[in-house]
């Protein structure tokens, strides 16, 4: 064992560290503002609303995201077309690629989180926003999204957390991220013990910072539901 | 009569336990078990019904048969290809690795059993020049761990931006994508590639790389430390496939050019 590796290549850590809560932190961002229009369709009693989100959220959320990721970053730049189209100054680089993986990853995820919470807000709040006059879009704005993004906090905390851990697949498409940083420390000393368990305590430093946020954000939204 | 039976019987008996006798030994052959990678044509590489062929493989094969035991392959990802020779999933590694001082501290090595430079790739007709003010600002993939990612992460790791990728074929999609402007790699690596119909719009450019600060003393077969025994009986087989010809056989296969250098 010889944890002078991992000291002298610090900098590299926390580098890779910078750009595993970058991918994270945008991804999560871009995510959740999608699904919530995306739970919205998916909670919708038409059909031709809901069917296609559903469509979405089945293939992100039943294949898996290392394939998703090889798909968008590998597979479409086989494409000519895509290579000579404007789009490909964004699917060229692999930041690009990781980040629109993981942020329509998320959003299946957290539009499934939310199109339930949405669906369980007690029917007496909804008749008493129709008894008021409430138009439908001003229901979901003060009555159920409110309701139902609070409800949803517990589940999108675990969530947060998943993406975390899923963020180490960009290490795979050549990004230099905590695992990326990791693997190259590994490959230059054969120190698969020493590097990996270096960045295993980056991930669950972040981890604890994450579960820790959510404890206060609980208290914070759901005050009215503690017994 | 029943003394000529008696006789027939205990001759049978005789000849049934010879027999087992041998087939027992046969089976007491000793088994080799090698981790070969198996994505590193055209060393090795694995075809599309899933068995395995290449280069290493041949040697591996032929170098069992010399040492008379019964070989058995294992494919391992190049990440892990050590860590798992160390944790015994297999007794040696034919898989095209430079014997390193690095790699020593790990694990021993035996002597080579060919050499090969390290050369740069470009697409065809694209003005480059190799040297730290040319390739400055480019961007270069190489496979994670290898001795040409040492190479020019020590020599133009300032200039250049390195891609690290986990398998050869990868920094392939890469280059043949434009996400990367040159793949530097072993040169007969490269060669299978530069043959092969993806690979028929580039070249190579630039210097062959024999740099023995990185590239060391050629190519050989890893074991654990402890295992000398095992490493003299390679070493000792090495040499007499070099000496009976069954080496060049092999090597006429791949290669129209000498891969082993002076013995």
């Amino acid at each position: 064992m010889d944890f002078s590796i991992i000291i002298d290549n610090l900098p590299l850590l926390f580098k890779g560290l910078g750009l595993t809560l970058q991918l994270l932190i945008i991804s999560l961002v871009i995510g959740f503002f999608l699904s919530i229009p995306l739970a919205i369709m998916a909670a919708s009693k038409k059909p031709w609303m809901s069917l296609p989100v559903k469509i979405y959220i089945y293939i992100f959320r039943g294949t898996p995201l290392l394939i998703q990721v090889f798909i968008i970053y590998y597979g479409f730049s086989q494409f000519e077309w895509l290579r000579e189209s404007p789009l490909w100054v964004i699917f060229k680089q692999a930041y690009w690629c990781a980040i629109i993986a993981f942020t329509l990853n998320t959003a299946a995820y957290t539009a499934e989180i939310f199109r339930g919470a949405i669906l369980q807000t007690p029917k007496g709040e909804i008749e008493a926003a129709q008894a008021c006059g409430m138009s439908r879009f001003d229901q979901y704005r003060h009555i159920i999204l409110p309701s139902a993004l609070r409800r949803s906090i517990p589940m999108y905390g675990n969530e947060v957390i998943f993406m975390l851990h899923a963020t180490v697949l960009a290490g795979v498409i050549t990004l230099v991220d905590l695992f990326g940083a990791a693997k190259i420390i590994n490959s230059r000393y054969y120190a698969p013990f020493e590097s990996f368990i270096s960045a295993g305590l980056f991930y669950l430093v972040i981890t604890f910072t994450i579960v820790f946020i959510f404890k206060l954000a609980e208290k914070h939204f759901l005050k009215h539901l503690e017994q | 009569m029943i003394k000529n039976m008696l006789k027939t019987c205990s001759l049978v008996s005789l000849a049934l336990s010879f027999f087992m006798l041998i087939s027992a030994s046969a089976f007491a052959k000793d088994t080799v078990r090698i981790g070969v990678e198996g994505a590193y044509p055209p060393f090795s590489k694995t075809t599309k019904d899933g068995s395995l062929e290449g280069f290493d493989i041949d040697i591996a094969k032929a170098l069992c048969k010399e040492m008379d035991v019964e070989c058995k392959l294992v494919k391992q990802d190049w990440d892990g290809i050590i860590p798992a020779l160390l944790a015994k999933k297999y007794d040696a590694i034919i898989a095209s690795m430079s014997i390193t001082d690095d790699r020593k501290k790990k694990v021993a090595f035996t002597n080579r059993y060919y050499q090969s430079p390290a050369r740069f790739i470009h697409k065809k007709g694209e003005k480059a020049e190799i040297s730290k003010e040319g390739l400055k600002g480019k961007s270069v993939a190489v496979q994670r761990g290898t001795v040409s990612d040492k190479f020019i992460t020590g020599e133009f790791g300032d200039e250049v931006d390195v891609k690290r990728y986990g398998t050869q074929e990868e920094a392939y999609l890469d280059l043949n994508a434009g996400r990367v402007d040159f793949v530097f790699a072993d040169a007969f690596v490269l060669l299978e590639y530069l043959n092969s119909d993806k690979g028929k719009d580039y070249e190579f450019i630039g210097d062959s790389y024999t740099d023995p600060k990185y590239f060391g003393e050629g190519i050989g077969i890893a074991l654990r430390k402890q295992d000398t025994e095992l490493k003299e009986k390679f070493n000792k087989a090495i040499k007499s496939i070099r000496e009976n010809g069954t080496y060049d056989k092999i090597r006429k296969k791949y290669f129209d050019f000498d891969i082993f250098g002076k013995d």
